[in-house]
This record gives C-alpha cells, structure tokens and sequence, in this order.
C-alpha cells in the first residue's frame, strides 16, 4: 500500500535512475579493475630474454666410456649425452616428457630411465614403457677432433 | 597475591564481561559416547599448528630464502646454531604429524557425519584448512634446496600445468618462471611464511567459533538415545584438562622422534643432475604419486595425466561438498553410503600410500 509520501514513479524518473545507476556501477567497476589489474599483472612474473644457445662443447670423447651417460648443460636446459655400447653418440633433451623430472641413462637396463615415475625411453629417444607421452627431443652430435658438441636439430 | 589477581580480574571483567564467558564455559558440555576419543584429534592439530608456528618463527632467525644461501642456511641451522638440530626436526616432524592428525580428525567427522546441518561451514573451513595444510607441506618442502624437494616440487607444479586452461597461468604463477629455480624458491618461501599463515588463521578463527558456539557435534545414535542416558562431561575444566595431557604425550612423541629420528637435509638441489632413483614426494601425496605411475601415457582421448589429475580433482571436490550431496544425514536419517565411500577413500589410500612405500 502506497502512502502519501510515496513517489510513484514515472518513466522519465526510472530512466535518470537508471542512468545513475550505470554511471556509478560502471565507475564501480572502473575502480576496481584499475585497482586489481596492476595486482594480477604484478603476479605474472617478467618473461625474461634468454640467450639463445645453439651449440655447447660437452666434453672430450677420450674420457666418456661407452655404454654410459652424462647430463650436459644446454643454455638453462639439461641434455643427456649417451655413448652407446657400440661406441655410438646420441644426444636427446634429459627433460622427461611426462612430468618434468630429469632423466639418467641405465647401464643395466640399456634404457634411458625417469626416477620418479618410472618412465623408460629406448636409445632413439622413444618412450617406450611407463607414463611418458612423448619421445625426448633428439639433439645433434658433431665430433671435431677429441671434442664433443652437441647442437639443436635443425 | 590473591587480592591482587582479584582485582585484575574485576578490572578486566569490568571493561569486557568476563562474567558472560566464564558462564558459557560453564554450560559447555562434550558428549560421552565410544566415539568420543576421535574429539580430540581437532585440539591436538591445533596444537601441532601452535608449535609449527612458534617453531617455524624460530627457524626465520637463520633461514636465508635463496637459490644460493637457502641449502647453505639450513646446513647450518642443523650443525652450528644451538639447539638448531632440534628446532628443525621438530618443524619437520610436526609438519607430518600435523597432516596425520587432520586426517584423523577429517575421517572422523566424516564417518561420524558431523558435517551434517547446521555445521556444514565447519566441514567447509576445516576441508579448506586441511588443503592449506597441504599447502603448507609442499611450500615447506622445498624450503631447504635440496635434491628430493627440488624434483618433488618439479613434479608438483608440472601436474598442476596439465589442467586444462587455466593449468599454465597457475604453473607459471607458482614458479615465478617457466623452469623452477631461485625464483620459485622465493614465491614458496612467501607463500609458507605469509600468504598461508594468514588464509589459515582466518579459517581457523571461524572453525573455532563455530565449534564454541554450536557445540560439540553429537553421534546420529547418540541423539536417538533419550536424554537421560545421555551421559556428558563438563567441557571446563574435565575436558580441557583431557585435552592437555593429550597435548603433553604428544609433545613427548615429537621430542623422542626429533632426538632418535632427526630430519635429514639430503644433498643440494642441483637442476643439471639427473633425478635420483627412489625419489618419492611426501607420504601424504604418496597415494596420489603411485596412482599417476599406474595411469598409462594415453587413456581413450585423453592424456594420462589431465586424467589422473582431473579425478583427484573431482573426487577431492566431492569430498569437500558431501554435506550438499548426503541430504540424508542432515534429515536424521542413516545413510550406509556414506561408511561404504569412506571406507572405500581409506582402504585405497592406506594400499597406495604402503605400494608407494614399498615399491
């Protein structure tokens, strides 16, 4: 029930409230994203420009026996360097392509071995066994003289 | 001396009404009953809280948090500063304990259906502070810059980046970069000592209040039996004093496991060796880590992983939401469902966490 005092509004009044309304909720709105947009983009940390490697010396080939392996710092990324029974070099990303653990080579297995999910890769880099859902990335190998380098696939 | 604490008394009670208090406390009651032993879990993870706190304080008057002191920090918390051996492995060996009595705690109400109406919001914030404890695990766990934790955390933050969408943002938010390094090293380090600790205090602040203020939670059987074989026991000062020796054993429990069992520090992370073999995550992530070996790399469309993760996920939210699903309860009635899920979680948990253990 209406009383005297009550306003009964007309479509002109209802507009202008609207109106204001929308001035104020969108400032409202306004504000806040312009106080919680530098919070967010504060959290995201700065992508950092890293210098590109393409090639790293790994070592000398008199010292690394075969059937054995190594990990070898490529740029920020580690790379394992295999020499196989045969005396063959092979290189892949050491990066596990499971869940980001870093691989070793396994004598006794002759496979290259994830510790902390049991995955197992073949010498060509095939996951072949374990949760792995991708091959490791081949990385070349180039003998020059003793020295061993070991650079991206092009 | 009496006179004296009187007379604080008066004043303080002047100015806040003690009286009030001191007559609620009076007219708390705890249910007696052959479940009645699982109430105190809750005081007891309380006071773990209690001493991880004071303890960890300690520990922030040596500990460096960076990629290059943080190992460093540690080693000599643990061999040169006094008594530094026994802050540390108290720290640790409380944070697992911890972790042991919430579940406890969490089962216990659980199976006992005290998240029933009206204490869903209790559920709620104890769930919440249970993940926040786990939260607490992970960040800790790296705090020390060593070998295991390094890979743990690797793996940790890897499987939150397989959720689908929003999995990457979050990977990278949590690392501070797209690899983990010093950068992580200092997020988990703020996240342990100031963002958790706050979220925890205020969950804990609105856990405890509901607590006071609706009750002790009763057993469905126990409300079936009339009222006057009901049998109660005075909250102050029989309970309390009951909670208090529960307090000291365990406090003798953690003093005899830091003394003969003192927490190792391990080698130092190193991002260019490979993972060690028997590398393991926390016992309390260890169900959920041997899960993961068992799901194969690809599962009908999906990946083994996004899998994997998508039902922990789910089921952890089912979990948090059962008073909103197991209506039963809240009318009064029995609901045989809910023993059967639970024991169910249990026995899965208790066979993958001993496989993980084992294997």
């Amino acid at each position: 029930m209406l009383t005297m005092n009550e306003h009964i509004s007309t479509p002109a009044d209802g507009g202008k409230r609207d109106f204001l309304k929308y001035i104020l909720g969108g400032s409202l709105i306004a504000w806040a994203s312009s106080v919680l947009y530098p919070l967010f983009a504060y959290m995201r940390p700065p992508v950092q420009t890293e210098v590109e490697v393409s090639s790293v010396k790994a070592g000398k080939l008199s010292t690394f026996d075969k059937d054995s392996g190594t990990i070898v710092r490529f740029g920020n990324k580690p790379v394992i360097l295999i020499r196989t029974s045969t005396g063959e070099l092979r290189s892949f990303s050491a990066t596990c392509t499971h869940l980001d653990c870093t691989v070793q080579y396994r004598k006794d297995m002759g496979v290259i071995w994830c510790a902390c999910h049991n995955g197992k890769y073949d010498l060509n880099g095939r996951n072949i066994s374990g949760p792995p859902p991708r091959p490791l990335d081949e990385y070349r190998v180039v003998i020059q003289g003793d020295d061993i380098f070991i650079s991206k696939q092009t | 001396m009496k006179t004296i604490s009187n007379r604080l008394y008066a004043w303080i009670d002047e100015r806040v009404q003690l009286k009030d208090l001191v007559a609620f406390m009076a007219k708390k009651y705890v249910p007696v009953h052959r479940g009645s032993i699982w109430y105190y879990f809750g005081g007891v993870s309380l006071f773990l809280f209690i001493i991880q706190v004071v303890t960890g304080i300690l520990l922030l008057l040596y500990y460096k948090g960076s990629e290059s002191l943080a190992f460093e920090s540690v080693q000599f918390i643990m061999s040169k500063v006094t008594f530094g051996w026994l802050i540390r492995s108290i720290h640790s060996w409380t944070a697992n304990l911890f972790i042991l009595s919430a579940l406890i705690h969490m089962f216990s109400v659980f199976f006992e259906r005290a998240y029933r109406r009206p204490r869903e919001i209790t559920w709620f914030t104890g769930m919440l502070m249970l993940f926040v404890g786990l939260g607490f695990g992970f960040s800790g766990y790296l705090l020390p810059w060593n070998e295991l934790s390094y890979f743990a955390t690797k793996v940790g933050t890897d499987i939150a980046g397989v959720i689908p969408v929003v999995g990457k943002p979050i990977m990278i938010f949590l690392r501070g970069e797209t690899d983990v390094t010093g950068a992580t090293l200092s997020r988990f380090f703020g996240f342990h000592i100031a963002v958790l600790p706050g979220i925890f205090t205020v969950l804990l602040a609105v856990h405890l209040l509901l607590v006071q203020r609706q009750g002790m939670s009763q057993p469905q059987e126990f409300e079936a039996t009339p009222a006057e074989n009901r049998k109660t026991m005075p909250f102050f000062p029989n309970f309390l004093l009951r909670d208090l020796l529960f307090w000291l054993i365990i406090l003798n429990i953690l003093a005899m496991l830091a003394v003969f069992f003192p927490w190792e520090l391990g080698r130092k992370a190193d991002p260019f060796a490979s993972a060690p073999a028997g590398i393991r995550p926390e016992w309390y992530f260890l169900f959920m880590f041997q899960s993961l070996k068992y799901i194969p790399a690809r599962l009908w469309f999906i990946d083994g992983e996004i899998f994997g993760v998508l039902l922990f996920g789910t089921a952890g939210l089912l979990w948090l939401l059962v008073p909103f699903w197991d209506r039963k309860s809240s009318g009064g009635k029995r609901n045989r469902l809910i023993t059967y899920i639970g024991l169910f979680v249990v026995v899965y948990i208790i066979i993958f966490t001993l496989l993980g253990w084992f294997l």
